[in-house]
């Protein structure tokens, strides 16, 4: 132990320069061991897959048959498939009119979770996080009985504040893109608790001087509250649209237990359809590059538009 | 402060405060924003509502008509001559009383009076559709024990919590390293690096999905857990960033203190770095429990003809596949499925909520 302690001290006062650069030499290989696992699994599970899927969707590639380019016969086809086209414009419909309630409703939850006048902030808070935690299988399945057109408690409500013939929601085409939005609202626990930690960062400063200025609490919500989370906003957007753009499971469980809606033909589960049931690897990974453009597109729009409303407080 | 204190007790009905008007207003919007979240919780919870109660239904229960109580009842019978009868609320000049239905035609009807079996027969004109039924409040709690047996519901538990807790060790191991790479040593091109790292967050799982699939498939990995776990010992983009977040956070002083008295990387690691940040490696093990225990696609693709090997996710769905609609078994299902991620929450949350609230301030 003693040897230990005194050897770094009186080294470095005999030979300082020599020693410390291999101190240096020596953090840094450290640095390499520590980090080797991410840089592995990046090569493995991301970066040589995406050059594969790439590669793959310029082959006729099937599960068991021996591969051969095809050019790009499988970008054509996207563009002529006509469930391809369906699919994606049943994506982007959904995720219009969902994204602002995905990222409203958990705006709302956590202004009012951070409220400095709310009562029984902790139970509160796990109570708005639960639906976040439903098993996704349970938590559709959940939706599906509260949503049944005759049984369910929603139809009930509606039966009783006197709308007589509440829609079948999920059976039927023209309701069932806001069955959708309503069972995407349990979705939201993630967005809440992000953006209600970074409400609860925001300086009290800044909401002293305001309240020394006269602000009420909605133009402090909206003056300060709101651009100093902006980031956190950003970040969920971001988010948010690469999840709608990979809409699955709901899709996926309801086309397998409810009779068969074509207005569940979402992006994600057509390409699932074409990978693994149809065994077309190679235009299924046209499809997976087709909508990873879509979504790079989208994000590198939102980061170029965003230090229009953007504030970072450390200025960077 | 001392002179207020003193008055105070001199009037007890009267407050004397200067700010009782400012009190009194902050009293006032505090129990209106609670009360508008508490309706606002109400609302959103709705649909659980509706899950204990079907989970709690009978079959014959949810058979009969819609417009029954949400709450499962079931009529009442009275047993006369050793037949069974239905019993139904007649309104007579004692009051209402229960009799039972006895031989049942369009105008008139023979009725039993329940509480006076002796009487006999009491010929009743008028339509006995007209009369609402006795019901009694009837909870089918043996719906647990039938979808438990009927799915094999702890081997699919076991199956989920294995699946998790490999994962969720797999991630913390390597996720801390990486984090603890990035937020303590000198690499040249480490911002590239965290960009990259970041970068893989807004990447859309569909495209790397076939060439893993093929690649596991080709290792001869398909129908064994190694695809659902093996992957999370490289580290997770989301993890890492919380990890190096909180770990930016902890003074280096503690470090450099270790390091003088001769702690190699490893133990300061495991010394310092580690213990000072549990709230953040709850965080992370809540998070990565709770995305195991509802993830869905990976089980379903590399575990299909596999349940002996299927978590819950995947497994439930087969009261809709195998058994026809039992909506009050996949509710009751669903009911357990929560239990075990919601006490979890509860008992993580403290630590949990502030290692998520220190990694937040810092983006």
């Amino acid at each position: 132990m003693a040897t230990t302690t005194t050897a770094p001290i009186s080294v470095s006062s005999a030979a300082p320069a020599p020693q410390r650069r291999t101190i240096a030499q020596q953090q840094r290989l450290w640095g390499w061991v520590f980090i080797s696992p991410w840089i592995f699994g990046f090569l493995a599970f991301t970066l040589f897959p995406m050059i594969a899927s790439l590669i793959f969707s310029f082959t006729d590639f099937t599960i068991g048959d021996p591969i051969s380019f095809i050019g790009t016969t499988n970008w054509e086809r996207l563009f002529t498939d006509p469930s391809t086209s369906q699919a994606l414009f049943i994506t982007f419909r959904f995720a219009v009119v969902s994204l602002p309630i995905a990222l409203g409703l958990p705006l709302i939850m956590a202004s009012l979770l951070n409220s400095k006048v709310l009562w029984g902030k902790p139970i509160l808070r796990v109570l708005f996080y639960i639906p976040y935690m439903v098993p996704a299988i349970s938590g559709i399945f959940i939706w599906q009985n509260f949503l049944n057109g005759q049984t369910g408690w929603l139809n009930r409500l509606f039966r009783l504040i006197g709308i007589a013939d509440p829609p079948n929601w999920l059976f039927d085409p023209r309701s069932l893109t806001f069955a959708l939005v309503l069972i995407g609202v349990w979705g939201v626990g993630n967005a809440m608790l992000t953006m209600l930690a970074s409400m609860q960062g925001v300086p009290t400063e800044l909401y002293e001087a305001a309240e020394v200025d006269g602000a009420n609490a909605l133009v402090k919500w909206w003056r300060i509250t709101l651009p100093m989370i902006s980031p956190v906003l950003l970040y969920n957007l971001v988010l948010t649209i690469i999840g709608l753009m990979q809409y699955f499971i709901v899709p996926y469980v309801l086309s397998n237990t409810t009779r068969s809606n074509p207005e569940t033909n979402f992006f994600n589960l057509n390409l699932y359809r074409t990978a693994f049931q149809f065994g077309e690897m190679g235009f299924a990974s046209a499809q997976a590059w087709f909508i990873f453009l879509i979504a790079l597109v989208l994000t590198l729009v939102i980061f170029a538009t965003s230090n229009r409303w953007v504030y970072y407080s450390g200025g960077n | 402060m001392a002179t207020a204190r003193q008055t105070l007790p001199q009037t007890p009905a009267y407050n004397t405060s200067p700010y009782y008007a400012v009190q009194l207003r902050r009293f006032a919007v505090g129990s209106m924003v609670t009360l508008f979240t508490c309706l606002f919780v109400f609302v959103y919870l709705l649909p659980l509502g509706n899950m204990v109660m079907v989970a709690l239904s009978s079959q014959e229960q949810l058979s009969q008509t819609a417009d029954q109580s949400i709450i499962p009842n079931t009529a009442i019978t009275f047993t006369y001559e050793g037949a069974e009868y239905d019993v139904y609320k007649m309104p007579t000049e004692n009051g209402i009383e229960e009799w039972a239905l006895i031989n049942a035609t369009r105008r008139s009807s023979e009725f039993i009076n329940t509480a006076n079996p002796e009487a006999g027969l009491i010929e009743w004109e008028g339509s006995w559709r007209t009369l609402e039924p006795v019901t009694k409040v009837e909870f089918a709690w043996d719906n647990f024990g039938t979808a438990w047996d009927a799915i094999n519901f702890p081997r699919l538990f076991g199956n989920t919590l294995a699946i998790a807790i490999i994962g969720m060790v797999g991630t913390l191991l390597s996720s801390i390293c990486v984090a603890y790479a990035f937020a303590r040593f000198p690499l040249p091109g480490k911002n590239i690096l965290f960009v990259i790292l970041i970068g893989t967050i807004i990447l859309p799982t569909q495209v790397t999905l076939i060439p893993t699939y093929a690649f596991f498939a080709a290792i001869g990995w398909t129908g064994t857990w190694l695809p659902l776990v093996v992957p999370h010992f490289f580290a997770n983009a989301y993890n890492v960033f919380l990890l190096r977040q909180y770990f930016l956070t902890l003074p280096r002083d503690l470090d450099e203190a270790a390091m003088i008295d001769g702690a190699g990387p490893l133990k300061i690691l495991l010394r310092v770095i580690i213990p000072q940040s549990l709230p953040a490696i709850i965080a992370v093990s809540v998070f990565h429990f709770v995305f195991a225990w509802n993830d869905y696609f990976g089980p379903l693709i590399y575990l299909l003809g596999k349940p002996e090997l299927q978590p819950i996710s995947v497994g439930v769905q087969i009261f809709n596949f195998q058994y026809g609609p039992r909506p009050e078994l996949v509710q009751a299902t669903s009911m357990m499925a929560l239990i075990l991620p919601v006490i979890i929450f509860f008992l993580a949350q403290r630590f949990f909520m502030r290692g998520v609230v220190v990694t937040g301030v810092e983006k």
